[in-house]
C-alpha cells in the first residue's frame, strides 16, 4: 500500500485523539459533577465506566437483547450502582471530612473492580460496534464508525447536561449546593438528594462513557484507574468544577497523546499528557477555565 | 533346651528377613517430585492447567506400576502468584518433604526468587517460566533447567520466516510490560544480526484504549511487516486497529502470546491473516504425522481433554515436560539430587509437548526456534503459514 501523506496522518491523529479525549471527558464531567455539589473526588468515577462496558457487554452479548435497549438498561443499571454508593457510603458519614469521603470512594473502587473481576473474571471483552464496522477513510486517514458515534453520543450528553444545568429546577438546585450548600439548605433545596442526584448522575455519565468506547477498545475489569486518572488530569487541567472546562481539556488531552504517540514517541505519550498537566497548573493554578476566587474557598 | 532355642532364634530370623523381603517387594519407598505453581492469584491461568497435567500423569504413572515399582509422589504447593509464598514453599519441599527435585514454578519472577536457594541446597530445578535469564549464565545456574521456549526463539523463528518471504524492512510495536521490553530487547539485537532493518519501534501501554496513532506512524514508512509484542487485551487491539486502518497488505507477526483461540474469538474476524510463532502443543492436528512429538502430543491432547472436558493450553504442556523430564531421570538414575542434575544436564533427543529438548552443560534449556511451528490464522482458527 502508498505511505500515508502527512496531512492523512494528521487528521488519523486528530480523529483517534478526540475519540479518546472525548471517553476523558465524559470522566472528567462526572468527577465534576461530584466535586461541585460535595467537594469530594469521586475515584470510583473510572469503575462506572468499566461496569457500563462490561454491564453493556452482558444485556448485549449474553442476554442478546436489542442495541437501545441493551444501552438504556446498562446506563439504568450503572446509575443504580451510584445511587446504592451514596446511599451506603457516603450519606450515613454525617460528620466526616472531605478527605475521609474521598478515601470512601477509593475503598468502592477497589470494591466494584473486586465484584467485577469475580462476575467477569480477567479476560477482556467486546462488542460489535454500534453500525457496520468498515471504515470511512478521509484523506488516507481511516475513520471507524463506532468514532462517530462516539462523537456524537458525547455532544449529545454535553448537550443535554448544559439543559440541565441552566433550563431545569434540579439543575439549577444543584449548582446551588455547588455555589453554597448552607445557603442552599436554607432557601429549601435538600442538598442531600442533591448529592445522591450528583452520585447518580455521574455514573450514568461514566455508563455512557463505558458503552460507547468498548467496541473500539474492549473491557476488563481493571481497565478503570487508568480512565479515571486521565479523565481527574482533564478535569484539574480545565479547572475542577467547570463544566465546559472539562470537556475541552478532556478532549486536548486526547488530541495532544495522540499527537505525541504519532510525532515524538509513543513511549512518551502519557508522560507528556502528564507534564502537560503539571505546566498548566503552574502557570494557572485554578485550571485553564477555573475560577481564581472560587478556588480560593474550596478545600481541594 | 540349648537346640531348642537355637532353633526359635533361627526361625525368627528367618520369619523376620522373609516378611522384610516381601513386604521391600511389595512397597518399595515412593519416589518424591515437589512442585510449585500458581494454582490461585493473577497467574492461575498458568498454574491451574499444571497442577491438573501432574495430577494426570502421576495418576497413569502409579496405575501403570509406578517409577521402576516405586510409586510416583508428587507433592503440589500453591505459591499463590507471590514470590514469598514460592521461596516458602520451595524451602518446605527441600526441608521437611526432603524431595530430590523440584518442578516449577510457573512464573518467571517468581523461579528467579528461588534460584538461589536450590543452587545452593543443590536441589535440581525445572521451571516452568519462561525468562532466559533462569538458565543464564549457565555457570551460576548449575542446578536450574527450564523447559518453556524462550522469545529469543520466537524472534528467531519470526525472522526466519520473513526473510524466507525477503522481507528485511519490519516495524516493531511493544507493550511497556516485562513481556514486551524482553520482546522487544530481542528484537532489537537479533535483527542486525541476520540482516533485517527496523524502520520503527513504536510502543504503548497495557491499559491503552487505541493503537491507532503508532500503526499511523507505521503507515508512513517502508515497512514490509509489522510485529507485535504483547499480551492481554492489547494485542487484540492492534489486530483489530490494523485492520481497521486497512493496513492488511502489511503482514501482521504477532508473538508466541497470541496463541489462545480467545484472542481469536476477541478480535472478531479481524485476525484473519495474522501470523504467529506456536508450541506444537496447541496445535496437535497440524503436526505432521512423522513429526516425532506427534504422539506425545496427541495423547496429551486426549487424556486432558477426556479427564477435564478442556482443551489443553502451553502451559500445561510445560509442567507435561518437566515432570516426565524428571519421571525419565528417577526412573535411570533413582532419587539421588546430584544424579538427577547431571542426568538431565547431558539429556538429548528427549521428546516433549514443546520440542525434542537436546540439554548439555552451555544449554539448560535445550530447545532451538524448531520448538516453534509459524502458524496463521485462517477461517479463525490456526493453520500452518505457507
Amino acid at each position: 500500500m502508498e505511505r500515508i501523506s502527512l496531512l492523512g496522518q494528521l487528521t488519523q491523529y486528530f480523529f483517534t485523539g478526540i475519540t479518546v479525549g472525548s471517553i476523558y471527558a465524559l470522566v472528567a464531567v462526572g468527577f465534576n459533577i461530584i466535586y461541585n455539589v460535595t467537594e469530594i473526588i469521586n475515584f470510583a468515577q473510572g469503575e462506572f465506566v468499566m461496569l457500563g462496558g462490561l454491564i453493556m457487554v452482558f444485556f448485549t452479548a449474553t442476554a442478546k437483547l436489542p442495541l437501545p435497549i441493551a444501552f438504556f438498561l446498562t446506563v439504568l443499571a450503572v446509575t443504580g450502582v451510584g445511587a446504592l454508593m451514596e446511599r451506603f457510603t457516603i450519606n450515613p458519614l454525617k460528620n466526616a471530612t472531605v478527605l475521609t469521603m474521598i478515601i470512601v470512594t477509593i475503598a468502592v473502587s477497589i470494591l466494584l473492580k473486586g465484584i467485577a473481576m469475580f462476575v467477569w473474571g480477567k479476560d477482556p471483552y467486546i462488542i460489535p460496534p454500534f453500525s457496520g464496522s468498515k471504515p470511512i477513510f478521509i484523506l488516507g486517514a481511516a475513520i471507524q464508525t463506532q468514532t462517530l458515534w462516539v462523537l456524537f453520543i458525547t455532544a449529545v450528553v454535553v448537550v443535554l447536561l448544559s439543559f440541565f444545568f441552566k433550563k431545569t429546577r434540579y439543575g439549577k438546585a444543584m449548582l446551588a449546593c455547588a455555589d453554597d450548600p448552607e445557603a442552599a439548605r436554607l432557601v429549601g433545596i435538600r442538598v442531600n438528594i442533591m448529592i445522591l442526584i450528583s452520585f447518580a448522575l455521574s455514573a450514568a455519565i461514566g455508563a455512557v462513557a463505558g458503552a460507547i468506547i468498548t467496541p473500539i477498545s474492549l473491557m476488563e475489569y481493571d481497565r478503570g484507574a487508568l480512565l479515571a486518572l486521565k479523565g481527574f488530569g482533564a478535569s484539574v487541567m480545565g479547572g475542577l468544577g467547570s463544566f465546559y472546562g472539562a470537556v475541552v481539556a478532556g478532549i486536548l488531552l486526547g488530541v495532544i497523546e495522540s499527537l505525541c504517540a504519532g510525532f515524538v514517541s509513543s513511549g512518551y505519550k502519557d508522560a507528556v499528557a502528564l507534564l502537560l498537566l503539571l505546566l498548566v497548573l503552574y502557570v494557572r493554578p485554578s485550571g485553564l477555565f477555573g475560577n481564581v476566587e472560587a478556588s480560593k474557598i474550596k478545600e481541594f | 533346651m540349648k537346640i531348642k532355642g537355637r532353633a526359635i532364634w533361627i526361625g525368627l530370623v528367618l520369619t523376620i528377613s522373609l516378611v522384610l523381603v516381601f513386604s521391600c517387594a511389595k512397597e518399595k519407598e515412593p519416589y518424591k517430585v515437589g512442585a510449585v505453581f500458581s494454582v490461585t492469584g493473577r497467574a492461575s491461568f498458568l498454574g491451574e492447567p499444571e497442577k491438573k497435567t501432574v495430577e494426570m500423569i502421576e495418576e497413569a504413572v502409579n496405575n501403570a506400576g509406578g517409577i521402576n515399582g516405586h510409586k510416583l509422589e508428587v507433592i503440589v504447593y500453591d505459591d499463590e502468584s507471590d514470590e514469598t509464598k514460592c521461596v516458602l514453599a520451595v524451602k518446605r519441599l527441600i526441608k521437611t518433604d526432603n524431595v530430590p527435585v523440584i518442578i516449577g514454578p510457573s512464573l518467571s519472577g517468581n523461579t528467579l526468587a528461588v534460584v538461589k536457594i536450590a543452587n545452593e541446597e543443590k536441589i535440581p530445578l525445572v521451571s516452568c517460566a519462561a525468562s532466559n535469564k533462569i538458565v543464564t549464565p549457565v555457570a551460576e545456574r548449575k542446578w536450574i533447567f527450564k523447559v518453556p521456549q524462550s522469545d529469543t526463539h520466537a524472534v528467531e523463528k519470526i525472522y526466519d520466516y520473513l526473510l524466507k518471504k525477503g522481507i528485511t524492512k519490519i516495524a516493531i510495536m511493544s507493550v511497556s510490560t516485562g513481556f514486551g521490553a524482553s520482546g522487544r530487547e530481542e528484537l532489537l539485537r537479533l535483527a542486525p544480526e541476520v540482516g533485517i532493518e527496523i524502520v520503527a519501534d513504536e510502543r504503548y501501554g497495557p491499559k491503552d484504549t487505541d493503537i491507532t496513532a503508532q500503526l499511523t506512524r507505521i503507515r508512513g514508512t517502508e515497512a514490509q511487516a509489522i510485529v507485535n509484542w504483547s499480551v492481554g487485551p492489547t494485542q487484540v487491539l492492534a489486530v483489530k486497529n490494523w485492520r481497521d486502518l486497512g493496513m492488511t497488505s502489511i503482514p501482521f507477526f504477532q508473538s508466541h502470546g497470541f496463541g489462545s483461540p480467545k484472542n481469536i474469538e476477541l478480535a472478531a474476524g479481524a485476525a484473519e491473516g495474522v501470523f504467529c510463532p506456536l508450541g506444537k502443543v496447541n496445535i496437535p492436528l497440524l503436526v505432521a504425522d512423522d513429526d516425532p512429538q506427534k504422539k506425545v502430543i496427541m495423547l496429551y491432547n486426549e487424556s486432558y481433554e477426556q479427564k477435564y472436558n478442556e482443551p489443553v493450553s502451553s502451559f500445561g504442556g510445560h509442567a507435561w515436560d518437566s515432570l516426565n523430564l524428571v519421571i525419565d531421570a528417577l526412573r535411570s538414575v533413582g532419587p539421588d539430587s546430584a544424579k538427577i542434575r547431571d542426568y538431565i544436564e547431558n539429556r538429548k533427543n528427549f521428546v516433549g509437548q514443546h520440542g525434542v529438548f537436546n540439554f548439555s552443560p552451555t544449554d539448560h534449556n535445550g530447545l532451538t526456534k524448531d520448538a516453534f511451528e509459524m502458524v496463521v490464522v485462517k477461517d479463525n482458527t490456526w493453520a500452518l503459514a505457507p
